[in-house]
């Protein structure tokens, strides 16, 4: 039985790049890239954009999460065509120079980012959860990070740390204690 | 005598924050991935798509006419026929005229853009010859099935014997378990960058779990010197195991070599899929023989594990999962054979837990089962049997310097339990619930009725550190000195940070140690000794150790200085006109070698906890709703405690995805999901409150008395899940992940072997 390659007939068209306009994080970008380049592979090999991250390439990790004009969108099934005119908005672009997003904040303090390669896409759809919905509910905050997956955390502390940053990460910050004793407590023996 | 005039902030016991924290959340963390040379080339990998093939010919003329495309390099392009492999060097580099699974490589692409390399590789053209797979690892362990390798199938057979093997009790359980093969799904896929050098060499920056050991696999594969071949560590996206397998390293590197410019591997996930090992599947068959007062008297076993096609680790999970597997308890008595065999699946190889994993979800379910002969309250059985310090487990070693594990018990069941009742539609006057919060969710599939709550109980331990006589050591640098903006210690050691937090663990122990705040950790590499693999939960007490060991040299030696100098020892500044630097190479008390009986005291010290979980199963649909986790885990000393419950509520979440949702799902060798469409990982949604109860119950041995705390969140959350799940619906569910079929049916998984427990695989005959 003779098989060409992994079974996947035909060849690729030869290479064509083609001129394509972004804007991203304020900025505006003309980038020569293949026209079935997404969103993803343009942001990160083109722009040298890596915050926004894959790990999946078929919409389901949440990974390369970004917002275009405020919306969450995820880049790997996004081809920059469809986004020409809009406002593109990576992790990179979330900080206001030295200072950092009140969600970044909270990520860096609760232990919210271990690996942190979702984090990037977590932020981000985080991000667009508070603008629209400064005091988010437990299930708001569920639902809006839902299609974000985490396979270091469990979770638990990307929620309280969204939950730090709405409330403003002050003293008045509700701690989102869920059963019984809360998180942890430590005994001696 | 202290050096700080001030309390130093972030040490040993605070939830300091992590020092990438910060740049991960900006998204500036280089990971792998991430990494750009101008000018690098990018490679990529043909695989087999048949498990079990003889290769006839491979034509590479029309791919090496692709445009862009600079080398392609099959088996007999490889400058040596080393072969590699994590315990036992069993895997060609590229198929040598075989491939026996579906995945293996077969050739290496380096184009000048990926999309170029993929097209080379569809256009390579492969003549295989099909050969029978072979799926059943309980088959291929018989007389007459065909050799995968040279010497056999068998991986490794571990017998333990202990007490009286053939004792008889008054009242006998068995059963027969399965567990399917989990992937680890660290969201990074695997990627590194590979960069010829000037001296013929290569520096290699990867993704990896332990540097060193990846370098003893790559530098013979290349034909090279270990000094020609230098390794960084490069930002890891997630690990759980399966990054201590080499992967891309050797070819990456052979890609960089051949085309003298900078190489780069990134997959994708299917690739990821294909391309790293998985937990081992395991079937295990198991009588439990106790007293009427439900004081064990025996155990007795025969588990199978799948190691798939080259053996990986495979030795240490068999060994594992023979030591482990009679759980946290005393049994007087014991027969276990475990065995591990090659097969034409997917290679398995390490997952956190591993061994003890498999072993556990059998033995608390046999516990279980007890209880209920004997009509027990199951936490009163385990706790009348649980080992504390002094009892011996069933190799013969001694419980030593840990919480008895009747107190994580009582104490896990203990905790609060979750607040809502199950609400029926037809009780009056209560609402049914939201939909979101049943089983089946968004689905919508039920207000409440056909709901039932379940609670169940697990305890499990498994070792922490290597075993068996394994030199285990981890090399650390501390240098304290001056800088114009005051004191700071540096720290460099090989210990691969894949998210766990060992970065933040040596800071910590610098700044209690040292009473520095400023703490520089180092990037990891290979111009440092060994740090070990960051697995087996220990790089705290391991690297922990170490960097522990050399801020005291760096102490001892600035005492000698200050008395030297008639200085105080807080005159920092004065002191430490030259910095102060030192390294040790640290080790923990050795550990006997396996034998054929026993394995003897082969393990350090043991790490144990407890899990109580509450579900919910719509008996109508078959899904299941974790409603809350709750777990007593006995840690030694938490050295940051938010880092220890980020481990614990991780590992749970892993726990509970091979209870119910993740399954590496096999047809004939074949994975027949690939993706995270079809490989369900749980999500935000799947996740329930976590209750974690840490007790601190110190080891002598380890920094601190901080015992490692990254496995047991995964060994005992599983079964109690499924027990919890058992609790609610009365079916047997002898299987994980347990699937709405089983619940709805009743199915039971049945291997199709008749096997007497702790009898010899090899003899099983055909049900």
């Amino acid at each position: 039985m003779t098989e060409r390659g992994d079974g996947v007939e035909g060849m690729p068209d030869p290479v064509t790049k083609q001129l394509t306009t972004l804007r991203v994080n304020g900025e505006t970008h003309t980038v020569a890239a293949e026209p079935h380049h997404t969103l993803l592979e343009v942001l990160r090999e083109e722009l040298g954009l890596t915050g926004t991250k894959h790990g999946c390439e078929l919409g389901e990790c949440g990974a390369c999460t970004v917002l275009v004009d405020g919306v969450p969108l995820l880049s790997c099934l996004t081809l920059p065509a469809q986004v020409r005119g809009m406002e593109v908005t990576t992790v990179e672009g979330l900080a206001d120079g030295p200072r950092l997003h009140p969600l970044q904040t909270a990520f860096a303090e609760e232990g919210a980012a271990q690996c942190g390669y979702c984090t990037p896409g977590m932020l981000m759809a985080a991000k667009a959860l508070l603008d629209a919905n400064p005091q988010p509910t437990l299930e708001d905050m569920q639902q809006a990070i839902a299609g974000n997956l985490c396979r270091c955390t469990g979770y638990t502390a990307i929620y309280e740390a969204i939950a730090k940053a709405a409330s403003g990460g002050g003293a008045g910050a509700q701690p989102l204690r869920r059963t019984g004793a809360g998180r942890a407590s430590a005994s001696h023996t | 005598m202290t050096l700080a005039r001030t309390r130093v902030r972030g040490g040993v016991g605070e939830s300091a924050p992590r020092p990438d924290g910060v740049p991960k959340v900006r998204g500036e963390f280089p990971y792998a991935s991430d990494l750009y040379l101008e000018g690098m080339l990018f490679g990529h990998t043909l695989r087999s798509p048949h498990p079990h093939a003889l290769i006839r010919a491979v034509d590479v003329t029309a791919a090496r006419e692709i445009s862009g495309v600079r080398v392609i390099l099959t088996e007999r392009d490889l400058p040596t026929r080393e072969r590699f492999g994590l315990m036992k060097r069993d895997q060609p580099v590229l198929a040598e005229g075989r491939v026996r699974y579906a995945g293996e490589a077969i050739a290496i692409i380096a184009a000048d853009e990926a999309d170029q390399a993929r097209a080379a590789a569809k256009a390579i053209v492969v003549e295989y010859e099909i050969l029978p797979p072979m799926s059943d690892p309980i088959a291929a362990l018989g007389p007459d099935a065909p050799a995968l390798h040279e010497g056999g199938n068998v991986i490794d057979d571990v017998l333990v014997v202990h007490g009286d093997p053939d004792a008889q009790a008054e009242v006998v359980v068995q059963g027969e378990y399965e567990v399917a093969m989990q992937d680890q799904a660290a969201l990074g896929p695997e990627a590194g960058l590979a960069i010829p050098t000037a001296d013929g060499g290569v520096t290699l920056h990867i993704a990896t779990q332990w540097l060193h050991e990846d370098l003893g696999q790559i530098a013979p594969a290349l034909g090279l010197p270990n000094e020609q071949v230098r390794l960084v560590l490069a930002g890891v996206g997630g690990a759980f195991g399966a990054r201590e397998d080499v992967t891309l390293q050797i070819h990456a590197c052979l890609l960089a070599l051949a085309t003298k410019r900078p190489v780069r591997m990134s997959y994708g996930r299917e690739e990821s899929f294909y391309g790293h090992v998985h937990r081992h599947p395991a079937r295990l068959f198991y009588e439990h023989g106790a007293r009427r007062d439900g004081t064990l008297v025996y155990v007795r076993a025969t588990i199978v594990l799948d190691g798939g096609a080259y053996a990986s680790s495979t030795s240490a999970v068999v060994a594992n999962a023979g030591c482990f597997a009679a759980g946290p308890y005393r049994v007087p008595n014991a027969r276990v054979r475990s065995v591990g065999a090659y097969t034409t699946n997917p290679p398995a190889g390490a997952m956190r837990g591993f061994g003890a994993v498999q072993a556990c979800f059998a033995y608390e379910a046999q516990m279980d089962k007890l209880a209920a002969a004997l009509d027990m309250d199951p936490v009163v059985l385990r706790a009348r049997n649980a080992v504390e310090d002094g009892d011996r487990i069933i190799t013969s070693q001694p419980v030593e310097g840990s919480e008895p594990v009747a107190n994580l018990l009582r104490r896990c069941a203990a905790l609060p339990m979750p607040a809502d009742e199950v609400a029926h539609p037809l009780r009056a006057g209560r609402p049914s619930r939201d939909p979101l919060l049943l089983p089946g969710g968004a689905g919508n599939l039920t207000h409440g009725e056909g709901i039932r709550r379940g609670t169940g109980f697990a305890a499990g331990f498994k070792n922490v550190c290597y075993s068996h006589g394994f030199d285990d050591v981890s090399h650390a640098r501390v240098r304290l000195e001056r800088t114009d903006s005051g004191i700071r210690a540096r720290v460099h050691t090989a210990a691969a940070e894949v998210g766990q937090g060992i970065v933040t663990v040596c800071q910590q122990i610098v700044r209690t140690a040292l009473e520095v705040e400023e703490v520089i950790v180092e990037t990891p590499d290979t111009t440092i000794g060994s740090a070990g693999s960051s697995s087996a939960s220990r790089q705290t007490w391991m690297t922990g150790g170490a960097v522990l060991a050399a801020c005291r040299e760096v102490r001892a030696a600035l005492e000698e200085r200050a008395l030297a100098r008639g200085r105080a020892m807080d005159e920092l500044a004065a002191l430490l006109d030259e910095p102060i630097e030192r390294s040790v190479a640290w080790r923990h008390r050795p550990t006997e070698k396996r034998d054929g009986h026993t394995q003897n005291h082969g393990h350090v010290a043991f790490l144990f906890a407890a899990h109580r979980a509450t579900v919910d199963v719509d008996l109508g649909t078959g899904l299941v709703k974790v409603v809350q986790v709750a777990t007593s885990q006995d840690v030694g000393k938490a050295i940051n405690p938010q880092a220890v419950v980020g481990q614990l509520e991780g590992g749970i979440a892993q726990g509970l995805g091979l209870a119910v949702m993740e399954e590496v799902l096999l047809r004939d060798g074949q994975v027949r999901n690939a993706s995270f469409t079809d490989y369900l990982l749980p999500t935000i949604l799947d996740m329930p409150p976590v209750v974690c109860d840490l007790v601190e119950h110190p080891h002598p041995d380890a920094p601190y008395g901080a015992k490692g705390v990254g496995e047991p969140p995964t060994i005992s959350s599983t079964p109690a899940i499924v027990a919890a799940i058992r609790a609610a619906t009365g079916r047997e569910l002898n299987r994980v992940p347990v699937r709405p079929d089983d619940i709805v049916f009743g199915t039971v998984a049945r291997s199709g072997w008749r096997i007497v427990p702790g009898s010899d695989p090899a003899m099983a005959a055909r049900a």
